[in-house]
């Protein structure tokens, strides 16, 4: 009964979205708004119905209904319930439905939170989300539909991917979908801008925040995801380049530039073309990434030969969206304004030049996905392009772009002098130059690329540093109001250096790991003893235990420092039984110098284990950066402009950031 | 106008990627004409994997039939042709060389110890110059080489186990007279 319940409001959610995606948009353009005022009725059924199923579908899992094929093939009785609730995203169909879940979220803090916009652009906005809803509702009912029964029901379910039994699985799809979904919001108000001809400030300025909120996410999604591979796959390596993680990585690189274009057109009125470009774009790439990954033309390329019709669904939804957008704007573009003009070294300028390295390495990152595909239609077989690749083409085309992000906020708007910024520059310069000697010194090995990437992490740093100096003495600097002096600084601004702090801490993680990280492999027999570095790891055997719907192998491995122990790892080597699978559980002592990092490898004759042991320097670094990049999108929306029904401090704030700039 | 066409390119572009996509999901591998085919194989002398100071020489198979496979362990593809490399290896009606491709020796030797080498040995390729000589574009990709030392069969991307049985144990068999 309750698998039917939740089909039965997935398609009223459908009707309510039909609603809520058409009769809107005919309403505004027939100037009749007792039928376009029901969009916001509309969208907030169809978030009402599309959670009743979202639950029913849970509900299903919680209690085992293996009645339900999707349950039956994604979950079983010993699966502890934690993972019983997120296995509903472990598969295709949950995948889709999540999707569309954060979608409807999504349009409902829409209708909340959008207040005093035309009525018209706030219309139409809300009935472009329920457009893209339409399709994958309609997705989900006719390709994919997660309530199918299984008669005669299943003894027990064939069980969630081992893989996927981890905490990192409850927490990363939900986020990383909150944030590419989010995009859609970026979208909705780019085409209903467009439609409303309203490409200005005002837009902008509504714009910001939700693109903001959705890439945040999306930093902590993807973040989330490269520390899960980083611990569960059991070789320490934190980011592949595959399909599925570009998916993510694209729309992040556009969405970045994004916020960057939006800032500048909202504060100069300035790349509206652009940045409304780029807002289609971000979301266009999260339709490509799920089309990309639930197609499975990258992975398989058999699957669908035989049964396309979800990759044809996806393609066709693809066209209409994404054609429907780009169509649009090759009507509308060539009428908007180019709005305030800019020197050849300005801020803006500068600003034009980071978007576009963003969207050069975006580009260059969908190259490299799509390529093995392209050769393929072309008849030239079927190749994979791998991280020879991507580490080569991305790193240099970020290169300038990192170099720009130091120079970028130290520069005026409208025209900045070189000579101004060099003599800003100057000790950054000189730091990051020293610290690229010294820091590899420390180290013990000197490499060009290990040299260039501390240069750059600590370009990054050193010049935010700078910003932040420079913006205490335009106020005025006294030692006694220096908090005073602090605390008048929007948090917008703290925003900015927090995040871009963040890149530079992520460089410096990244480099130092791929310069210094050592692995060894080895053989151990019952307290046999290793000497890497410092450090003496002794193997004191594995133990047989038994976990709720696993076996494991568990080794005990101390870790001594100067004969002291500093610590004890336990790595696994799990059995699971129901799908007959081995997963390696690393066990890893994290720290912010380093990672000693263990894994079991196969068991060898006379109780001897194969041990993996590896060194991992600074790599926490990694996922610190991107947390405090989205510690400081957070920043940025904690800014008291955005706080609502404040227009006077919005008035008030915009006034002293005219005086400052 | 000229305005328009501008505005319009990021449409162009999206239906040529699209094109693409639709291609994409009915696509088969298949396989492709080589330059390389009949030709001598290019001559190469490279590292053995996990054997410190050991050399291969590809002068060391003259007068056996040979397969070299092109594989590293960051390509996706491999892993899924891994399998049948394995039952190839197991029905020992030839030997198998393993170039692995760009790739640096834990990571390839993890592979191999976690789910098995089918290979009679594997000879590094870390900067990929061999890799050059062979006209190698994208991995993995295997040839199939005779007594004389020349190549006669290119296949560019995964063996299947169709290929496998009606392709190239065939052309071994008549090879190997």
């Amino acid at each position: 009964m309750i698998p039917e319940i939740g089909q039965f409001s997935l398609i009223l959610a459908f009707c309510f979205a039909l609603i809520q995606g058409i009769f809107p948009l005919v309403g505004v353009w027939k100037g009749q708004y007792n039928l376009a005022n029901t969009v916001v009725p509309a969208a907030r059924a169809q978030f009402i119905f599309i959670i009743i199923a979202f639950l029913c579908l849970d509900y299903s899992f919680y209690v085992n209904d293996f009645s339900v094929l999707y349950v039956a093939s994604n979950s079983n009785s010993q699966l502890p319930v934690m993972y019983r609730l997120a296995a509903l995203w472990g598969g295709h169909e949950g995948s889709m439905l999540l999707w569309v879940t954060i979608l409807s979220v999504w349009t409902m803090a829409v209708t909340m939170f959008v207040k005093n916009l035309p009525e018209s652009f706030r219309i139409r906005l809300i009935a472009v989300m329920g457009l893209i809803s339409i399709g994958f509702l309609a997705f989900i009912l006719f390709t994919s539909n997660p309530f199918e029964r299984l008669i005669p029901a299943a003894m027990d379910g064939r069980d969630l991917n081992p893989l996927l039994q981890d905490p990192g699985m409850v927490f990363h799809p939900p986020v990383l979908y909150m944030g590419y979904v989010g995009f859609s919001v970026a979208f909705a108000f780019a085409i209903a801008a467009l439609m409303d001809g309203r490409l200005d400030i005002t837009w902008a300025r509504w714009t910001r925040p939700w693109t903001t909120v959705a890439w945040v996410f999306l930093t902590l999604g993807i973040a989330f995801g490269s520390k899960w591979a980083y611990y569960e796959l059991g070789w320490g390596g934190w980011w592949f380049w595959d399909a599925v993680e570009n998916a993510s990585f694209m729309p992040w690189l556009v969405g970045t530039a994004l916020i960057h274009s939006l800032a500048v057109t909202e504060k100069r009125d300035a790349f509206k073309v652009w940045t409304v470009l780029l807002s289609i774009c971000a979301f266009s790439l999260s339709l490509l990434g799920t089309f990309l990954v639930r197609s499975g033309v990258l992975t398989s390329v058999h699957a669908f030969a035989t049964d396309p019709s979800r990759g044809l669904f996806i393609l066709l939804f693809l066209v209409v969206v994404i054609g429907g957008a780009l169509l649009l704007f090759a009507l509308r573009a060539p009428n908007v304004g180019l709005g305030e003009r800019f020197g050849v070294v300005s801020r803006e300028s500068l600003l034009l030049a980071n978007n576009v390295v963003l969207a050069a390495a975006a580009g260059a990152v969908m190259l490299g996905t799509l390529y093995p595909l392209l050769m393929d239609a072309l008849g030239a077989g079927k190749i994979s392009v791998g991280p020879p690749y991507f580490d080569a083409v991305f790193v240099a085309i970020m290169v300038p772009g990192i170099f720009l992000l130091g120079l970028g906020p130290l520069a005026k708007w409208k025209k900045a002098s070189l000579p101004d910024i060099g003599v800003r520059i100057r000790v950054a310069a000189i730091v990051s130059l020293l610290s690229a000697v010294l820091i590899p010194f420390i180290m013990g090995k000197i490499t060009a690329m290990v040299a260039m990437g501390v240069f750059m992490g600590i370009w990054v740093i050193s010049t935010t540093w700078v910003l932040l100096l420079n913006r205490i003495k335009t106020r005025g600097l006294a030692a006694s109001h220096i908090l005073g002096t602090l605390k008048a600084i929007p948090l917008a601004f703290y925003g900015m250096l927090v995040a871009h702090l963040g890149v530079g801490v992520f460089i410096l993680g990244v480099t130092l790991v791929k310069g210094y990280e050592t692995e060894q492999d080895l053989r151990m027999e019952l307290h046999d003893t290793a000497t890497i570095q410092n450090l003496v790891f002794r193997f004191d055997g594995a133990t047989e235990i038994a976990g709720p719907n696993y076996i494991s192998s568990q080794g005990t491995v101390v870790v001594l420092q100067n004969g002291k122990e500093i610590t004890t790892l336990k790595p696994e080597k799990r059995y699971y039984p129901v799908q007959g699978s081995v997963m390696t559980e690393a066990d890893i002592k994290p720290g912010v110098i380093r990672d000693l990092y263990v894994s079991l490898g196969e068991q060898l004759e006379n109780g001897a284990w194969s041990v993996r042991i590896y060194i991992k320097p600074f790599v926490q670094w990694i996922w610190a950066g991107c947390i405090l990049m989205a510690i400081g999108g957070v920043l940025a929306l904690s800014d008291r402009r955005y706080r609502i029904g404040n227009k006077k401090v919005l008035a008030e704030t915009e006034d002293l950031q005219r005086v400052v700039a | 106008m000229n305005k328009l066409i501008k505005s319009l390119l990021p449409l162009a572009l999206f239906i040529i990627v699209v094109g693409f996509l639709f291609k994409g999901l009915y696509l088969d591998p298949h396989e492709v004409p080589s330059p390389l085919v009949g030709k001598p194989a290019p001559a190469f002398t490279a590292p053995v994997l996990a054997e410190t100071g050991k050399t291969f020489s590809s002068q060391d198979m003259k007068g056996k039939v040979w397969l070299l496979n092109v594989w590293a362990s960051w390509c996706g593809a491999c892993r899924e042709e891994h399998p049948v490399l394995m039952d190839m290896s197991k029905l020992s009606e030839f030997e198998m060389v393993g170039l692995d491709y760009k790739d640096t020796d834990a990571e390839a030797k993890d592979v191999l110890n976690t789910s098995g080498n089918p290979y009679k040995l594997v000879v590094t390729d870390a900067e990929g110059k061999i890799g050059i000589n062979y006209g190698v574009y994208g991995v993995p990709e295997t040839y199939l080489i005779d007594k004389a030392g020349v190549i006669r069969y290119k296949q560019i991307g995964p063996i299947t186990k169709e290929l496998l049985y009606t392709k190239i144990l065939p052309m071994v068999k008549e090879l190997q007279r």
